[in-house]
């Protein structure tokens, strides 16, 4: 050890040392503080315009529900006040239900081949990395993806189009947030299925769905929410209509965002209103997917312990 | 485990008698495979469809279709440079916003926050990311847009006439559907993605890091500073470039406020389009090489969000191999 | 109070065959020819302090003092909470939601728990090496300048880093590799790497939580070697599960064990506390006997 110690290195605290704030140097204290005050401005910058937008949308949404508003059919005129978007809400959900139809089960799929399969293959990889990705497509494209390869083609905007485009935007995301919860389901669970002569798909299916359900339910039902409030592909690959129309497949179709959309940037009072209205019950729609989910999800929490 | 089988025939028959045999196995797998492969599918499909409706107006206008400011469909030109710009200032304006806001957040959940805090503060976050994007964008229209009016007036008295800083912050428009107004709206809306991943990214930093820092008698700022930060550089980079992304594609609030102008100008408080905007606004009532320009645009976001996408995937994934590297 | 005399040790080593302490060969005894005057006079001192985490009472009813440039060691079985005092010298505990500290706990007369005593200035005075090295993703020299610079330290940076590192008996292995990543050394030149690291803001005291688990016996045996080095000049404080460690670097040992109450709650307690040669040799409480000789559980 070539250890000397200098003496000059003993502790300069050899009396009664100054413990107190005011030892710390103006400069520390006052940084610390004015970094520490920024972070806890932060989030109220957050929350003040989600309290505003929430407020707007209940006191000028409020005003205009009504069982009426919520059934009755849309006025064909901007001008008119009166009627309701009865259409758009059966839009709404038939179109999303229908996607969550098509997107559900293949997605489950796609991440039982990605935790239970394909693992760290190079295959496996490829696919969650491009799963990432087409997360990031925007919602604009793929409306435009299913206008130039189904509205285009058959030359007919339907409810099943915008479907079609909704189930794209979910499947990525079912896909990674189903693969998250299968990956923490214990491999112990696994190998006793497999032990007592189950066969891969059977311990898939019957032994780890079943223990992965509720996280996996929870992050479907978010999936279903943000698709209940994408707008850009229902606005052009489903048309309009006023009346209601529970067929997907043959006829034009609407939905609650698109209304938004069109009566917003109108300048006539009985359009706005009707903005405002579709706007809480898109909002109250999308709540109590999350609200479900969440729910669920704690449920799920609980049982894991 | 075949190896256990000491009697009876071959053991894969034995194996078959029971749960299927096989083939169940096997077909089983190729199904999920199929599901797997569909996003591959749909994200080559996306290209090559769009591409091919496309085709007639990128033919025609070649390079142009990216590099010239002048977009007159009743002439079949079109050059979409303007909606290129617009994307470009909104999207920044957004994350010049957005992104000191999230880190603070995040900050706030995973350094500060007492416990009894957290858990409503992850509530707000998740209720700002549930609303969805037309009701921002209706909010933005009809309250917030000329409730800013006064406030860009403001700005434009004070600095208009300061050379260079004064161009950009020009004369208001008065609906104040501006560039401004609509970057504002998509900061909020793209915080809570880049919240979450920066509250990942944080959580990632080991306890015993922090514990150092503060057992040198570090302040929680020089804390977060000395020990937070380097461990969480590369990630937080991924996290703003995915902010990025998605702020690009964010159509129909960008729709509603931009403005639907089809012009260049430095000015912030001016009206301009965006390209979502642009294909939403315009889409229904095209026809022709119009609609095909409109796909164009398209395919150009398409390109550019995938390529922002992947750059950010890479740089957070290997922020994360390196943070895992360096303590096992 | 004096250092306690090498001899004990000795004749602890051939007494007891069941605790195999081996008796350094040099090292400790040199320690009591040189410490400075003030030597052996309480730093510290600990008064009926328990340690609370919300309603659950961890460690109860602890008093004992940490002497000035003596190595104080706390043993015991897991969960005696030896750690959380240890943690509640420089306010480590703080960081921990819903920890409570009750009693007394001094530093040089001033009470640490009082209104306005700064944890950040007891941190800075208190050091801390902890059980795992956890030196930051940084280069080797800007781990060591990293508290100077925080804490404003004035004077040559690279002559402080160098000092620093030759205190914690590195600098020779790194002196050409000062930009490299603290993370790519070994896992004892890791510890010593932390260990600078500390010392080089100065500290009065350096509390270790066992400071050596992660490590193989060569490193622990350069790190044990480096206390004694380091008890020159600091108070030490370490708190290891490993009772030969105490027997051959410290002074002073303070015995843990955990308790159930009535109540059937494990509660920490101090046992015993007194010169290391004492304890080990002729313990006064049955438990602590018990649990040197390897009876205990």
């Amino acid at each position: 050890m070539t250890t000397t110690v200098d003496p000059v290195t003993r502790p300069p605290a050899a009396g009664a040392p100054n413990l107190t704030r005011s030892a710390l140097s103006v400069r520390r204290r006052v940084t610390n503080q004015v970094a520490l005050g920024l972070i806890v401005l932060a989030l109220f910058v957050a929350v003040i315009p989600l309290g505003l937008v929430v407020w707007s949308v209940l006191s000028r949404g409020g005003s205009v529900i009504s069982w009426e508003f919520l059934t009755e059919d849309i006025p064909n005129s901007f001008r008119r006040s009166g009627g309701g978007v009865g259409p758009a809400v059966i839009g709404t959900l038939i179109i999303t239900g229908m996607a969550a139809l098509m997107a559900v089960p293949l997605g489950v799929l796609g991440a039982i081949y990605l935790n239970e399969y394909g693992k760290q293959r190079p295959l496996a990889r490829l696919i969650r990395t491009m799963a990432d990705i087409m997360t990031g497509v925007p919602s604009v494209v793929m409306g435009l993806f299913i206008y130039s390869a189904w509205v285009l083609l058959f030359d007919a905007r339907t409810g099943f189009a915008g479907a079609l485009a909704l189930a794209c935007l979910m499947l990525p995301v079912i896909i990674r947030s189903t693969e998250e919860m299968l990956r923490l389901v214990p491999d112990e669970l696994r190998q006793a299925s497999l032990a007592l002569g189950a066969r891969k798909w059977r311990t898939t299916l019957t032994v780890v769905l079943p223990a992965a359900i509720s996280g996996i339910t929870s992050g479907v039902l978010l999936a279903i929410a943000r698709a209940a409030g994408e707008t850009a592909p229902i606005v052009f690959v489903v048309g309009v209509t006023t009346a209601p129309n529970w067929n997907l497949f043959s006829g034009e179709n609407t939905a609650l965002p698109a209304q938004i959309f069109r009566n917003a940037s109108q300048v006539f009072e009985p359009a706005q209103e009707r903005a405002w209205g579709s706007a809480l019950t898109l909002i109250v729609i999308v709540l109590v997917f999350t609200i479900i989910a969440r729910i669920i999800a704690n449920r799920f929490a609980i049982k894991e312990r | 485990m075949t190896t256990q089988t000491q009697t009876g025939p071959d053991p894969k028959t034995a194996l078959s008698s029971r749960g299927g045999g096989p083939r169940a196995d096997r077909s089983f797998q190729v199904l999920t495979l199929v599901a797997g492969l569909l996003v591959l599918a749909v994200l080559a499909l996306i290209l090559i469809t769009t591409t091919r409706e496309a085709w007639p107006a990128l033919s025609e206008m070649g390079l142009r279709f990216i590099t010239e400011n002048r977009w007159d469909p009743p002439s079949n030109v079109f050059g979409g440079l303007a909606f290129i710009y617009g994307t470009a200032i909104v999207s920044l304006i957004s994350l010049i916003f957005a992104v000191p806001v999230s880190i603070g957040i995040a900050l706030f959940l995973t350094e500060l926050a007492p416990r009894r805090l957290r858990a409503p503060a992850v509530t707000v976050i998740d209720l700002l990311a549930a609303v969805p994007s037309v009701v921002f964008g209706l909010w933005g229209v009809l309250v917030v847009a000329p409730k800013l009016v006064p406030i860009y007036q403001w700005f434009n008295d004070v600095l208009g006439g300061i050379p260079v800083i004064g161009s950009v912050f020009g004369e208001p428009v008065g609906s104040g559907r501006s560039f401004m107004t609509a970057g504002l709206i998509l900061a909020i809306m793209i915080t809570p993605i880049i919240t979450s991943i920066a509250r990942e990214v944080f959580d990632t930093v080991p306890r015993a890091d922090k514990d150092a820092a503060l057992a040198l008698g570090a302040t929680r700022w020089e804390m977060i500073t000395g020990a937070v930060f380097p461990h969480s550089f590369g990630g937080l980079v991924g996290a703003v470039i995915l902010g990025l992304g998605r702020a690009m594609g964010e159509t129909i609030a960008v729709a509603l406020i931009i403005g639907s102008s089809t012009q260049i100008t430095a000015n912030i408080f001016a009206s301009g389009n965006a390209m979502p905007a642009v294909i939403v606004d315009q889409i229904g009532e095209s026809t022709g090489t119009f609609t095909a320009a409109l796909i164009g645009l398209g395919v150009v976001l398409f390109v550019m969000t995938v390529l922002i996408n992947t750059a950010a995937q890479t740089i957070v994934r290997r922020a994360e191999i390196r943070m895992k590297g360096a303590r096992s | 109070m004096t250092a306690p005399d090498p001899k004990v040790e000795t004749v602890t080593a051939s007494d007891r065959p069941s605790v195999s302490i081996n008796a350094p060969t040099s090292g400790w005894g040199a320690v009591g020819v040189d410490t400075p005057q003030a030597a052996g006079a309480p730093v510290m001192d600990l008064r009926d302090v328990s340690v609370f985490y919300g309603n659950y009472e961890a460690v109860r009813g602890t008093s004992m003092p940490i002497r000035q440039n003596q190595i104080t060691a706390m043993i015991g079985p897991s969960g005696c909470g030896k750690s959380t005092i240890l943690r509640s010298l420089n306010r480590m505990n703080d960081l921990v939601p819903g920890a409570r500290v009750a009693g007394k706990v001094t530093y040089h007369g001033q009470d640490l728990y009082a209104k306005d005593v700064d944890p950040i200035q007891v941190r800075r005075r208190i050091g801390m090496v902890f059980q795992k090295p956890n030196p930051f993703p940084k280069s080797i020299f800007d781990n060591v300048a990293y508290g100077l610079r925080i804490n404003g330290i004035k004077g040559n940076l690279h002559d402080q880093v160098e000092e620093a590192l030759t205190g914690a008996a590195l600098w020779d292995e790194v002196k050409d590799k000062l930009k490299m990543s603290g993370l790519s050394l070994s896992g004892g030149q890791q510890q010593r790497l932390c260990i600078a690291r500390t010392i080089a803001v100065r500290p009065d005291v350096i509390l270790m939580d066992e400071p050596c688990s992660a490590l193989d016996p060569i490193a622990t045996g350069k790190i044990e070697d480096l206390m004694h080095e380091l008890a020159k000049t600091y108070t030490i404080v370490i708190v290891t599960h490993n009772m030969q460690q105490a027997a051959r670097v410290s002074h002073y040992t303070a015995f843990f064990t955990a308790e159930v109450d009535d109540k059937q709650v494990r509660h920490g307690r101090l046992v015993e506390f007194s010169e290391t040669g004492k304890l080990f040799t002729n313990p006064s409480d049955k438990r602590t006997e018990d649990y040197i000789t390897g009876r205990f559980g």
